[in-house]
């Protein structure tokens, strides 16, 4: 896996590049044999200088305003662990951790986490040293094309501290009494993350596997 | 992604100040709508003012036995609070029936209130919009409705307001506290703070340009039991087809909202006192006069078993 990835990427990066080259050179040909498109001013917002604080490192980006920090993590820190699915929100798939809280980071600007702790799947673990919650999904099979599986972990391992915490959820019958460690729990808490693969059942199995409670 | 320049507000007479007095300028908190809506060049301001530093994140006891909640406050950190779960438990029970907990993370009070529509047609741009593109026309009447509005709605707009919060906060008789762009201050009955969209679908509040608001308050708690039900499609993470808040007394008597009917939290005071009578004889007054399409005429039959079904639980 680690040998592939990188050259897997290579190869989409290049050959997405490539076809963008070719339907610009084209478009461009029509717009000046046709003569339709009149030169438009382009308006560049000023770039802002930040510093991210990423997996406990510190990275000073120039960026543009208009940049999510889903995109500063992927394109521009390489941290491709955090995925682009929907980029509307409605998927999980770019869920990460800041402050301790998870989010999706693709409804957010970079410009507006300065001075946050960021933590993304790639803080969380590595392959020699996995974190609880990734070896729970290898174990149990928590994932089948691995696409939402960063974005799963990363809202799992702060949903239980969510529950640690206190925080209701929209099962919880009692308001005024601390929410239980229970299944019912973890599938609502959990629904911010859409598994197209449904390996939804793993993922619970995963989940209360490292709660070490039979739920 | 329309170009736009940002910065940090570091007081509020700066934010609204700049808010008025740049063209396109806007707030940004949360962003969980308004990023979503940029990329989709339906929002484009030119300039955001991001008002997470100004320290309006706070719970607190107000002056006369009621919690004020800073516009910043998380959507997530309201519904945990120790207090609204105690006094307030329609408002936990709603913010905790929407969106997800990423989002409820990042969302905020304030925004929550301020959202847009979710009507397909506002977020599709190749289709006519009058709440998007003023006097373009409206794609739902006529077309696909089987989420929209059915009281209140007009020849120009059956949007409906997406918030489950909002709901519970119109049952609380809440109160919005904002300042002005000249630094005045006033408060606004959440009942005049959404509009009817008659044919100005696209003003959607009574807000001025560059009016901040700065907290909700919410009066002493009123007792009773504090129901939330909220029908959808799916069990979690959906927006309503339709929602009941309702506050029933030991009594019988008592208050109720309605969401997902109307292009505001729905709430008919007058209707309140036939609560005791049941729910047909509530609904009935509550949905008065509705107007409703061939796709979502099931929602007036859905409010009344509903609203019973939220009767029953309060009387067990």
């Amino acid at each position: 896996m680690t040998t592939f990835d990188p050259s897997r990427r290579k190869f989409i990066q290049t050959t997405a590049a490539s076809t963008c080259a070719v339907i610009t050179a084209k478009l461009t040909t029509e717009a000046e044999a046709k003569s339709v498109l009149q030169p438009k001013q382009v308006v560049e917002p000023a770039k802002i200088n930040i510093l991210l604080r990423v997996n406990g490192s510190e990275h000073q980006l120039m960026v543009d305003p208009r940049m999510t920090l889903l995109d500063a993590l992927r394109e521009r820190l390489q941290l491709t662990g955090s995925k682009k699915g929907c980029d509307q929100g409605q998927c999980g798939a770019c869920t990460i951790i800041v402050d301790g809280r998870r989010i999706v980071s693709c409804l957010t600007l970079a410009v507006m986490q300065e001075g946050h702790e960021i933590t993304t799947i790639e803080g969380l673990g590595t392959p020699t040293n996995l974190h609880p919650m990734q070896a729970a999904f290898i174990k149990h099979d928590g994932y089948q094309c691995g696409f939402c599986t960063p974005g799963q972990i990363c809202s799992a391992v702060a949903m239980l501290d969510e529950v640690k915490a206190g925080m209701p959820s929209h099962v919880t019958r009692d308001l005024n009494r601390s929410p239980e460690m229970t299944a019912i729990e973890f599938r609502e808490r959990m629904s911010g993350n859409i598994c197209r693969c449904g390996a939804y059942s793993n993922i619970q199995d995963a989940i209360v596997e490292v709660v070490g409670e039979r739920v | 992604m329309k170009a736009f320049n940002y910065e940090r507000a570091t007081s509020l007479a700066e934010a609204v100040a700049k808010v008025s007095h740049i063209k396109g300028a806007k707030f940004i908190a949360g962003g969980t709508n308004l990023v979503d809506l940029m990329k989709l060049q339906i929002e484009t301001p030119t300039h955001l003012i991001d008002i997470n530093d100004l320290g309006l994140n706070k719970i607190e006891a107000s002056a006369d036995g009621g919690l004020r909640i800073g516009a910043l406050v998380r959507n997530s950190d309201l519904a945990a609070n120790q207090q609204v779960r105690r006094d307030y438990a329609v408002l936990s029970r709603a913010l905790l029936a929407g969106a997800s907990g990423q989002l409820r993370n990042q969302a905020t009070t304030a925004g929550n209130l301020l959202q847009r529509t979710r009507c397909p047609y506002f977020y599709d741009t190749n289709m006519p919009c009058n709440k998007r593109e003023p006097n373009s026309g409206c794609s739902a009447i006529g077309g696909y409705s089987r989420l929209h509005a059915i009281v209140g709605v007009s020849n120009s707009c059956i949007a409906t307001h997406p918030s489950d919060m909002a709901i519970a906060m119109r049952l609380l008789d809440a109160t919005v506290e904002t300042v002005r762009p000249n630094g005045s201050t006033r408060t606004i009955p959440i009942a005049e703070l959404h509009r009817l969209p008659e044919n100005t679908p696209h003003i959607e509040h009574t807000l001025e340009a560059g009016e901040l608001i700065t907290a909700v308050t919410l009066p002493k708690p009123v007792g009773g039991t504090h129901l939330y039900r909220k029908v959808r499609d799916r069990a979690s993470y959906a927006f309503a087809l339709i929602s009941v808040a309702a506050i029933v007394q030991r009594d019988g008597t008592g208050r109720v909202a309605v969401g997902g009917v109307a292009h505001k939290p729905w709430r008919v005071e007058a209707a309140e006192r036939d609560m005791p009578r049941g729910a047909k004889a509530l609904t009935a007054g509550i949905l008065a006069n509705a107007r409703i399409t061939h796709d979502n005429a099931f929602k007036v039959l859905l409010v009344e078993r509903t609203i019973a079904s939220v009767l029953n639980e309060a009387k067990a």
